[in-house]
C-alpha cells in the first residue's frame, strides 16, 4: 500500500531518530575515537588528542591478553553453545513427543531461570560453588569449582542454566507450528518417536535452531556480567578474562581510544561470526 | 507405558537442575545469619525472612527499595515506549510501500547483530560530551531502542493485519494513524505483549550500560546495586544476607510477570523464528 508522507514520518521517524542517535552514532563515534591517540608534551604536559591513524589497532592486535580472552570465549562457545542448545532441543522434543505428562508445569519450571538477571544468577551460583557456603559441600570440598581450570566451565553452567529454557521455548514453539499431516506419512511407515524426531522434526525446526545459535554466539562473545561477578568469588578471573571485561577495564584506566578500538574489533568479530554461521547454514540448506 | 519412564526421568532431572538453586535461594533468604551456615542448606530453619526483609529495606535509608523502583522505571518505561516505537516502525515497514523501505529494514536488522555491549562505551563517551553521564536519561534513552522488536513487529503485522482491512478503513475516511491505533494495534496486540516481555527482560538484565554510565548509587538499577554490595561482602560480611535476600526480592517482579503473562509467551514466543 501507499501511504501519505506525514503518516509514514509519524510511524518511522521516532524509532529511526533514536536508532540513529543510540545505535549508529555510537558506532561512528567509536570508530572515530579509535583513530585518535593521546599525546603529552613531556611527562607532566597537558594531554592532547591527536589523530593516530591505526596506532590503536596495532596495539589491539599485539595485545596478548585480549586475544587470549577471545580464545577463551571461543572455547567457551564451542563447548557451551552446543551443550545448551542440545539440552534445549532434547527437552523441546520430549515436550512435543506426547510421552510427557504435565507439560505446562515443565515448560514453566524450565523457563523460570530466564527471569533471573545474569548478575543475580551469577551471585547465586557463586554462593553455590563456594567451598564454605555451598549447600553441596560434598562436591565443592572435593573439587574447587572456582579455580583457574574449572571457573570457565562453572560460568558456562550459569549461562546454560539461565538460557536452556528460553532456547527450548523457541524450538518448542516452532515444533508446535508443524502441521499434524506431516506426521501421518511417518506414522503409516511405522516410524517410532525417535525416528520421527530425527528425520522430520529436527530438519523442520532447523531455522529456529540457527536463530538460537546466532543469538548464543553473540551472547558468548559479550560475556561480561558473569565473569565480572565471579571476580568476587574467584581470584582466577582476571580483569581481562573476557573481551568485554578488557573493554571495561581499559576504559576505566582510562584509555578511551584503545577501549574504543577494542569495542570496534569485538563488534566486527561478532558480526562476522554471526554472518559466517548464517551463510554456512543457508548454503547447506540450499544443497539439500 | 515402559517408554514413558525415561522421558519423565529426564524431565524430572531437568526440573531439579532448574529449580533447586531457586529453592536454595528462597530457603537461604529465610534464615538468620547464624543459621545460614549452621543448618541444612536446602531446608528451612527458624523462619526469619521477615527480619531479613526489614533489615534489607532499612539498610542505608532504604537504598534497596530505591533500586527496585529505579529498575521498574528504567525497564517498564523503556519497554513500553520501545514496544510502541518498534511496533509503529515495523508496521509501516510491513504495510506500506515507500522508497528506502528495504534499506531501512536491512540497517535495523544489522542492528540486531551489533552486540549491545559494544555500544555501551561509545555511548558513555557521547553522553560525557554533553555532561549527561550519571543521569537517569543516560541509561533510559539507549534502552528504548529495540531493533529486534522492529523485526518481530514487521513479521507480526504482515501476518495479522490484512491489507483489505486498511483499504476499508481508508474508504471510511479513517486516517492512517488513527487506523493504526484503533484497528491494527489491536490485531497485533498479542504479538506486542511478546515484544514487550522480551524487551523488558533485556533491559532488566542489562548490566554494562548502567555499570559504565552511573556513579551515583541512588540512580542504580537493582542488578548494579546488588553487584556493588556483592563486591563488598569480603569487607562487610553482614552484607551477605542482604545480598541473598535482595537477590530473592529482585527476581520476584519478573517471575510474577511471567506467570501472569503465560499465555503470551507460552506459544507466541519465537513465531518470528519460523518465518
Amino acid at each position: 500500500m501507499k501511504a501519505d508522507k506525514k503518516a509514514l514520518l509519524f510511524f518511522v521517524a521516532p524509532f529511526g531518530l533514536l536508532f540513529a542517535a543510540f545505535y549508529m552514532a555510537p558506532i561512528g563515534y567509536a570508530i572515530k575515537q579509535s583513530l585518535y591517540k593521546v599525546e603529552r608534551q613531556g611527562t607532566f604536559g597537558k594531554a592532547q588528542e591527536v589523530f593516530g591513524g591505526l596506532a590503536q589497532y596495532e596495539r589491539v592486535f599485539s595485545d596478548g591478553p585480549f586475544w587470549e580472552s577471545i580464545g577463551r570465549v571461543l572455547l567457551f562457545g564451542v563447548v557451551q553453545v552446543p551443550v545448551m542448545l542440545g539440552l534445549a532441543l532434547i527437552l523441546a522434543l520430549l515436550l512435543d513427543s506426547g510421552l510427557v505428562k504435565g507439560r505446562r508445569f515443565f515448560r514453566l519450571a524450565f523457563f523460570v531461570p530466564y527471569a533471573i538477571p545474569g548478575v543475580v544468577a551469577a551471585i547465586m551460583w557463586g554462593f553455590l560453588y563456594s567451598p564454605n557456603l555451598s549447600p553441596f559441600t560434598a562436591v565443592t570440598s572435593a573439587v574447587d569449582l572456582l579455580d583457574a581450570d574449572l571457573v570457565l566451565w562453572s560460568m558456562a553452567n550459569v549461562v546454560t542454566w539461565v538460557y536452556v529454557g528460553y532456547n527450548m521455548l523457541i524450538i518448542y514453539s516452532s515444533l508446535l507450528a508443524i502441521p499434524q499431516e506431516v506426521y501421518e506419512a511417518a506414522k503409516i511407515d511405522g516410524a517410532g518417536a525417535i525416528r520421527t524426531a530425527w528425520s522430520i522434526k529436527i530438519p523442520l525446526v532447523m531455522p529456529a535452531i540457527v536463530l538460537t545459535t546466532v543469538f548464543s554466539i553473540i551472547g558468548t562473545l559479550q560475556l561480561l556480567a558473569e565473569p565480572q561477578v565471579f571476580r568476587t568469588f574467584s581470584s582466577a578471573v582476571s580483569s581481562t578474562y573476557t573481551p568485554n571485561l578488557t573493554v571495561y577495564s581499559t576504559s576505566s584506566i582510562p584509555n578511551f581510544n584503545l577501549a574504543a578500538a577494542f569495542s570496534v574489533v569485538l563488534a566486527l568479530a561478532t558480526c562476522a561470526l554471526s554472518f559466517a554461521f548464517l551463510r554456512l547454514t543457508q548454503r547447506r540448506g540450499g544443497d539439500q | 507405558m515402559k517408554n514413558r519412564i525415561l522421558p519423565m526421568l529426564i524431565m524430572g532431572m531437568g526440573t531439579l537442575y532448574f529449580l533447586v538453586p531457586i529453592w536454595w535461594l528462597v530457603v537461604a533468604a529465610s534464615k538468620s545469619r547464624t543459621q545460614f551456615s549452621g543448618t541444612a542448606p536446602l531446608w528451612f530453619a527458624d523462619f526469619s525472612l521477615g527480619d531479613n526483609l526489614s533489615e534489607l529495606f532499612a539498610y542505608r535509608d532504604g537504598v534497596f527499595l530505591r533500586w527496585m523502583l529505579n529498575s521498574l522505571v528504567y525497564t517498564g518505561g523503556a519497554a513500553l515506549l520501545g514496544t510502541l516505537l518498534a511496533a509503529m516502525c515495523g508496521y509501516a515497514l510491513a504495510k506500506y510501500r515507500f522508497p528506502g523501505r528495504e534499506a531501512i529494514f536491512n540497517i535495523v536488522l544489522s542492528g540486531v547483530l551489533v552486540p549491545a555491549t559494544a555500544l555501551a562505551l561509545p555511548l558513555f563517551l557521547i553522553f560525557s560530551q554533553f555532561e549527561a553521564t550519571n543521569t537517569f536519561w543516560s541509561v533510559f534513552l539507549p534502552s528504548v531502542v529495540n531493533p529486534f522488536g522492529v523485526y518481530l513487529a514487521r513479521i507480526y503485522a504482515t501476518a495479522s493485519v490484512p491489507d483489505e482491512l486498511l483499504e476499508a478503513a481508508r474508504l471510511d475516511g479513517s486516517g492512517e494513524v488513527r487506523t493504526f491505533f484503533q484497528v491494527s494495534s489491536k490485531l497485533m496486540f498479542p504479538a506486542l505483549v511478546t515484544i514487550f516481555l522480551f524487551h523488558f527482560v533485556a533491559v532488566w538484565n542489562n548490566f554494562l550500560l548502567p555499570l559504565i554510565m552511573l556513579g551515583e548509587e541512588r540512580l542504580f538499577p537493582v542488578t548494579l546495586g546488588l553487584y556493588s554490595w556483592n563486591t563488598q561482602v569480603n569487607q562487610l560480611p553482614e552484607l551477605r544476607m542482604l545480598v541473598l535476600t535482595g537477590a530473592l526480592v529482585s527476581i520476584v517482579p519478573l517471575v510474577v510477570a511471567f506467570l501472569l503473562l503465560q499465555r503470551f509467551w507460552r506459544n507466541g514466543l519465537g513465531s518470528g523464528a519460523i518465518k
